[in-house]
């Protein structure tokens, strides 16, 4: 009966996502010339739970916007295309986008499939908003011209976790991330941070994203000194890592990065994530955060329009595509439908604020958030608790 | 926590993971054992299975009948899969039917994709409470449970093949399909009889590591290759040789994953692999003449 009920939603999800394309075509008889946005998603595969409140996101915003008149009068045509989280699959759908002639490209969901697609967009001059984490995505700039990125860069969240560790007085640590793009820009960051700080790393291991058990690497931990574990690494293998841990009667202080930040991880820990300390954006705290913080209403509107039209509060990822997309409409906006004045009006954004933070795009910094954009939450009875 | 502990911790682990690849190397060796068919589609018994037990659970269904239903739902798969595209090419070479369960596992995987899509899921545990401490390693309840369904498997086949009137035509009618005819057993009977069997024991095996490794769609594959190196250590004849293969498999993994380095963990499967092949290509307990006598 589920599967049957599960398989008649899946056709369900199928239909709308084909028809959003033919909706707005419908709408734009205004004679006024469309207005073509591009995305590349991981909506199937490893990063699917990143990809699939990202589309949903995309898709409800492209509807408000275009009942609102669009940019400046012009229809906005979205076509978002997936990337199966793999890297191949997504410089290809990049380049269909571009032959779509879309303005910009927003995407990837993860950081491995948004690395493959820089030289693409860098190559056929389109700007490209990443929704993902690694910094090295935007990093160096000078390289980067037309690739900009919504997800806090691994720098800040690291920023915040050394903090903490500094304040905890804990100075030696274990570090297990996983191995690809994501984990290892964390590894980088970390291993940065730690040396500047005086933290020692004493354990330092990875595991595949497909693997079934890290018992063997938390054995490592287990025997060493270290007084807090790390953890780089997104569902489902953070959670399988987390509930190892409970398992193995670990009772050091177990950090994760702001990969986990959807209930998903929570859930598939089954009980293992009590306790778990992460820095994360506002969004999933939103309701405890003081009335003082310029996000909060923000945060309260996209909460309210996306839980009204799907049903569930959203999550961090969807988060991100809510601010590349106003990101990109504002820069639409000014610049008009030319690729390099929309770049230009990108790299100017300045006190936008979004779901992921306050962003201050400048030459220098195409992320534009600092550490003010996340806060320090724990996981008590399966919810995310403000801590600070 | 001191040395002999942590290998302690690191053995429980290979026992762990290496009982998940014997359960599937051993309906592997099953099917193969009746049908001379290697069935590539193995892995996604056991994913299905799992999928179809998380989904009935989900309805409010008891854990122990959403177990047997999928089990039987499975085994039925299992059945139609080996009426519809086996049967109907029995004539054909031992490497066309290999070449069929690949896209046998490939088609079903899809359906999986379609019906479950990427989401994934788990079960509870099957029995409350922590993980035991021996000698100051962990090893949690579900472990247990694992071993047990293995030790249950693999003395359920070696009854039947060894003791049973029945499992003696089917070792005859694989070793010679038409002198088994002519004696009255039925190889085609038994061909169905070897992928119900083997898609109830894909099942099985999936509803008990669920609890452990947590099931996508396409889980499958990478336990069709760990179950098919195990096999092939132990020897494809041989239904001990699975399980020592699978075992020593998953020790060696957990081991190399501890002690060296987590990078080499699933080359070290295929190192195995090849070395075997290359100094006893029957197994390090199957023995080729068996299959000549």
């Amino acid at each position: 009966m589920a599967s049957l009920l599960i398989l008649l939603l899946a056709t369900g999800v199928l239909a709308s996502g084909c028809g959003s394309g033919g909706d707005s075509a419908g709408e734009g008889v205004t004679g006024e010339e469309q207005y073509k946005i591009g995305a590349v998603l991981d909506i199937s595969g490893k990063a699917s739970s990143l990809g699939t409140p990202e589309r949903d996101t995309l898709q409800m915003m492209v509807k408000q916007l275009n009942t609102q008149g669009g940019i400046n009068g012009h229809q906005v045509d979205l076509t978002i295309l997936d990337n199966k989280s793999d890297e191949t699959e997504a410089v290809l759908a990049a380049k269909t986008l571009i032959e779509k002639d879309v303005l910009a490209v927003l995407g990837c969901s993860s950081s491995g499939p948004s690395m493959a697609m820089l030289n693409t967009v860098q190559n056929e001059k389109v700007p490209m908003i990443s929704l993902a984490a690694a910094s090295s995505i935007v990093e160096p700039v000078s390289e980067r011209q037309w690739v900009f990125k919504t997800a806090q860069s691994d720098k800040v969240t690291v920023g915040k976790i050394t903090n903490y560790l500094r304040e905890q007085n804990i100075s030696k640590v274990a570090f297990l991330y996983m191995n690809n793009a994501y984990g290892d820009g964390g590894r980088i960051a970390f291993s940065e941070a730690a040396k500047e700080n005086n933290i020692e790393i004493l354990v330092e291991d990875k595991f595949e994203a497909s693997d079934k058990d890290m018992t063997p690497q938390l054995t490592r931990v287990k025997a060493s000194q270290a007084e807090a574990l790390i953890i780089w690494a997104i569902p489902p293998s953070a959670s399988i890592a987390t509930k190892n841990f409970k398992d193995l009667g670990l009772t050091i202080p177990l950090i994760h990065s702001h990969g986990v930040g959807n209930q998903k991880f929570i859930d598939l820990a089954q009980g293992a994530a009590e306790g778990v300390i992460l820095p994360i954006g506002k969004l999933t705290v939103a309701q405890q955060l003081p009335d003082t913080d310029p996000q909060k209403e923000v945060l309260l509107t996209y909460i309210n329009n996306y839980t009204q039209k799907y049903g569930s509060p959203p999550d961090s990822f969807g988060g991100y595509a809510w601010d590349a997309f106003n990101l990109l409409v504002n820069a639409i906006e000014k610049a008009g439908p030319d690729r390099a004045a929309i770049r230009d009006e990108l790299e100017k954004t300045q006190g936008f604020t979004g779901i992921s933070g306050v962003f201050n795009i400048s030459a220098q910094d195409h992320n534009g958030l600092d550490e003010e954009s996340m806060v320090l939450v724990q996981i008590e009875d399966d919810k995310w608790q403000l801590l600070e | 926590m001191d040395t002999p502990s942590q290998l302690l911790q690191l053995l429980f682990t290979g026992l762990t993971l290496g009982s998940i690849y014997a359960l599937i190397g051993l309906a592997l060796v099953t099917t193969f054992n009746i049908t001379g068919i290697l069935n590539l589609a193995q892995g996604e018994f056991v994913t299905i299975g799992a999928l179809l037990a998380i989904s009935l659970y989900a309805t409010g269904l008891p854990l122990a009948a959403a177990f047997i239903i999928a089990v039987l739902l499975v085994a039925t798969l299992g059945g139609v899969l080996e009426r519809c595209a086996i049967q109907t090419a029995r004539q054909a070479s031992a490497l066309t039917l290999i070449i069929i369960t690949l896209g046998l596992s490939i088609f079903l995987r899809g359906l999986a994709l379609l019906v479950w899509g990427t989401e994934t899921y788990s079960l509870p545990a099957f029995s409350e409470g922590g993980p035991l401490f021996i000698g100051g390693a962990a090893i949690t309840p579900q472990s247990f449970w694992i071993f047990g369904l293995t030790a249950l498997t693999l003395a359920g086949l070696y009854a039947f093949f060894e003791l049973t009137y029945w499992g003696k035509a089917v070792k005859a009618a694989v070793l010679n399909r038409t002198a088994a005819r002519l004696m009255g057993i039925n190889p085609n009977r038994l061909s169905l009889l070897a992928f119900l069997a083997s898609g109830a024991l894909g099942a099985a095996a999936g509803i008990f590591i669920a609890p452990v490794t947590m099931t996508t769609y396409d889980m499958g594959f990478m336990l069709g290759v760990k179950g098919f190196v195990a096999a092939v250590i132990g020897g494809l004849n041989n239904i001990g040789g699975a399980v020592l293969g699978g075992i020593l498999l998953g020790i060696l993994e957990s081991f190399s994953a501890g002690l060296i380095s987590s990078g080499l963990k699933d080359a070290f499967a295929i190192i195995i692999l090849i070395g075997v092949l290359l100094v006893r290509p029957q197994g390090i307990i199957g023995s080729l003449k068996e299959r000549k006598i």
